[in-house]
């Protein structure tokens, strides 16, 4: 595997960029720290939440090679235990969140155990095919409350203390998790794991003859990919306080792609840049006189057409093309 | 210049009075699906009755301007609880109306519960809103499944369709309309000789149909919704089922399905509906502006729904003298309904907006007149038969 080839080189030169980026998070934390005076919070929130979802994702499609039609099931799976574990078992939402993970994992580890056997287009059709399954069993079980969904699901308090009723501390509950599920996907994608990741991604046959048992770490990204997804789903049940079917359809799963392609695969901020696009169309839009699935349908296949790495794909293309002048 | 510096002091002090009389106007949230499959029976037909109980309304409420917004929740919970809690907390919404999906429409029921706001459902169909979930400051006015469900088995068996074959959709809603039906089917005397249960979104009904061709019941019920009612009634077309002899019973239909299939699909189906456009007078009257301003379509229950619950939430806050959703909805309780789309009909405390129902056939081609001329009355239901009775209700408002 040639360095050249990968957008990312896998261990970072020390060089004087460090410092600069460094200064950059900051700005960008800065940032979101102060959104909610300028900007709706609970619009934001749901950005940060579809950002991380869509993170989550571009973790398995950016970085392993894997294309996944099925994340909606680790979403809105997610987000329904939660749900239920908050409402109806009373957990406190800290603990709500960490049942919607593991059953993300739970999820994650059935279905990745089952599509990793197969590559590239009978991939993504086993996910989907079992995610649909996991979309039939929410719309039918009785604690799901069908068409209707979980509503009414209290927000709590965080660690007995904080109360998250309080829109500016769900904020920055919100923001926290958020920031926790991008530094996880960070720390995973510069380690020396991430690497043998995307040397599957770049040539896993390559990969099988030095050695690597790579199912076994494709199944690893896959449930650490759905975890990280199950994180942004319990979240929104929590921001929202419900959880619907809307989050496990195979119209969820379609979207997360739609903002990870939009965004920049295999980018860090990608993922976070496309989902907050969709997100700001879907919300602007609805007030408006366009019609949403149309204007967004049509950014797609300008993104597509012009921008083939997506939007933070082509911007770092184009400073990697101004530095080599 | 100490009078240059007065006059400026003036001024500044006049214009900070002045700002809270500069405050924005009262805005109804018209909270709707402009791009998907609820278009047709609520989207910009919901905008448009609407803004007209604004318009003969007078457009003002307590002095302040009245103003209706609208909304596309894309039928997605998460856009529409954003939308509506950001309507209420900066754009001084005082009540939000329609609102296709039962998910959407539980979700902006909580939100309104909390912030004192009017929720004026029309679309939304899931008995649960004046159920279990039933809230305050809620009026559900046009129908629900229970209503349509139990006012068109009732009616059926005593028109003598004695036994009745269910094809139902398997999930909760499917199975809450076929136990509501099958309830007032057996109630009035009549038995439930056969079901079948198919997934959402079949595109192949012929085994189920087959199974209730030969059934030998007189009546299959079709509950389920949408697109499914709509495959189920064309295949059964096909299948001879009406010709044959059987009657088809839609459990959930809208004058605007019906146009969307045609009459020779759909005739001598028999549904239950809030609203017809041509039931007398002051209904045509009624219609006749409502098509002006839709390029000539007729309204649809829930068009008519929006009309009748805005004008009447307009009467009552201002008979209340305030905006507070549980004071106009309180005064609602207390107030006289009745109009060309109210027909009988009181606010319960549970928030269910009873009043009659009727029972209505699909016309066959040739006897239709005329565009949208597509049902013939067969019978008023009284609204205390159509609706669940209080003592029956979950609603935790509802004192026994």
């Amino acid at each position: 595997m040639t360095e050249t080839s990968l957008s990312h080189p896998i261990v970072e030169p020390a060089t004087g960029r460090a410092p600069l980026q460094l200064l950059a998070v900051c700005i960008g934390i800065a940032a979101l720290v102060a959104a909610p005076m300028f900007f709706y919070p609970i619009f934001v929130m749901k950005i940060l939440c579809f950002a991380l979802f869509a993170s989550a994702f571009n973790l398995l499609l950016g970085y392993t090679g894997l294309l996944s039609f099925g994340h909606a099931a680790f979403f809105g799976g997610a987000a329904y235990v939660t749900a239920h574990a908050a409402k109806v078992w009373g957990f406190p939402p800290e603990l709500a969140v960490v049942a919607g993970v593991s059953s993300a994992i739970v999820i994650g580890a059935v279905i990745g155990f089952l599509a990793i056997r197969r590559q590239g287009i009978y991939f993504a059709m086993i996910t989907l095919a079992l995610s649909q399954m996991f979309y039939f069993f929410c719309l039918q079980a009785p604690f799901t409350g069908g068409e209707d969904g979980i509503q009414g699901v209290p927000r709590g308090k965080l660690f007995g203390l904080i109360d998250l009723g309080q829109t500016m501390n769900m904020y920055y509950f919100v923001l926290g998790v958020f920031l926790l599920g991008i530094f996880a996907i960070w720390r995973i994608v510069n380690s020396p794991f991430g690497a043998i990741l995307k040397s599957i991604r770049e040539n896993e046959t390559r990969a099988i003859s030095l050695g690597l048992s790579v199912n076994a770490y494709k199944l690893s990204a896959f449930v650490m990919s759905a975890a990280i997804a199950g994180l942004a789903g319990s979240t929104k049940a929590l921001i929202f306080q419900f959880a619907t079917l809307t989050d496990v359809t195979w119209q969820m799963s379609g979207e997360v792609i739609l903002m990870t392609l939009m965004g920049g695969i295999g980018t860090l901020l990608g993922p976070v840049v496309g989902a907050g696009l969709v997100v700001t169309l879907q919300n602007v839009l609805a007030t408006s006189e366009f019609p949403v699935t149309v204007i967004t349908g049509a950014t797609f296949m300008l993104c597509v057409l012009a921008f083939r790495r997506g939007i933070v794909g082509e911007f770092e293309a184009a400073i990697d093309r101004w530095k080599r002048r | 210049m100490p009078f240059k510096s007065t006059i400026l002091a003036a001024a500044t002090s006049a214009l900070l009075a002045a700002t809270p009389a500069l405050a924005e106007p009262y805005r109804l949230g018209v909270l709707t699906d402009m791009s998907g499959m609820n278009f047709d029976l609520a989207g910009q037909g919901s905008v448009v009755a609407a803004q007209m109980a604004v318009e003969d309304f007078g457009g003002k409420l307590l002095g302040e301007p009245v103003e209706v917004i609208v909304g596309d929740h894309q039928n997605k919970p998460d856009v529409g609880s954003t939308l509506a809690r950001r309507w209420i907390d900066e754009q001084n919404v005082k009540a939000i109306v329609d609102v296709p999906t039962s998910s959407v429409a539980m979700a902006v029921q909580e939100i309104t519960r909390n912030a004192d706001v009017a929720f004026l459902v029309s679309t939304a169909g899931s008995s649960d809103l004046t159920g279990k979930a039933c809230s305050p400051t809620t009026a559900q006015w046009t129908w629900d499944t229970y209503a349509l469900a139990n006012g068109t088995g009732r009616a059926i068996t005593e028109e003598g369709g004695k036994k009745w074959y269910f094809v139902t959709v398997d999930y909760t809603f499917g199975h809450a309309l076929e136990r509501d039906t099958s309830e007032a089917v057996l109630a009035a005397g009549g038995e439930v000789v056969g079901t079948v249960r198919h997934p959402r979104e079949t595109t192949d009904f012929s085994s189920y149909l087959l199974q209730a061709q030969s059934s030998g019941a007189d009546v299959v019920a079709l509950a389920n919704s949408s697109g499914d009612t709509m495959t189920a009634l064309k295949q059964a077309a096909e299948y001879g089922i009406t010709a044959s002899g059987q009657r088809i019973a839609g459990m959930l239909l809208f004058l605007s399905d019906v146009h969307a299939v045609g009459l020779e699909t759909a005739q001598g189906l028999t549904l239950t509906t809030g609203f017809y456009w041509d039931l007398d007078d002051e209904t045509r009257a009624w219609s006749k502006r409502f098509g002006e301003r839709m390029n000539g379509k007729m309204p649809t229950m829930v068009h008519a729904g929006v009309y009748s619950s805005v004008m009447n939430y307009l009467k009552a806050a201002e008979a209340a003298g305030s905006v507070s959703g549980k004071a106009a909805i309180d005064k609602m309780r207390t107030m006289d309904i009745n109009d060309f789309f109210a027909r009988n009909a009181r606010l319960r405390e549970d928030g269910r907006m009873v009043h009659d129902m009727y029972l209505v056939q699909v016309k066959k081609p040739e006897e239709s007149k005329g565009p949208w001329d597509y049902y013939k009355v067969i019978r008023t239901i009284p609204g205390d038969q159509a609706f669940r009775p209080l003592d029956k209700s979950e609603c935790p408002l509802v004192k026994k």
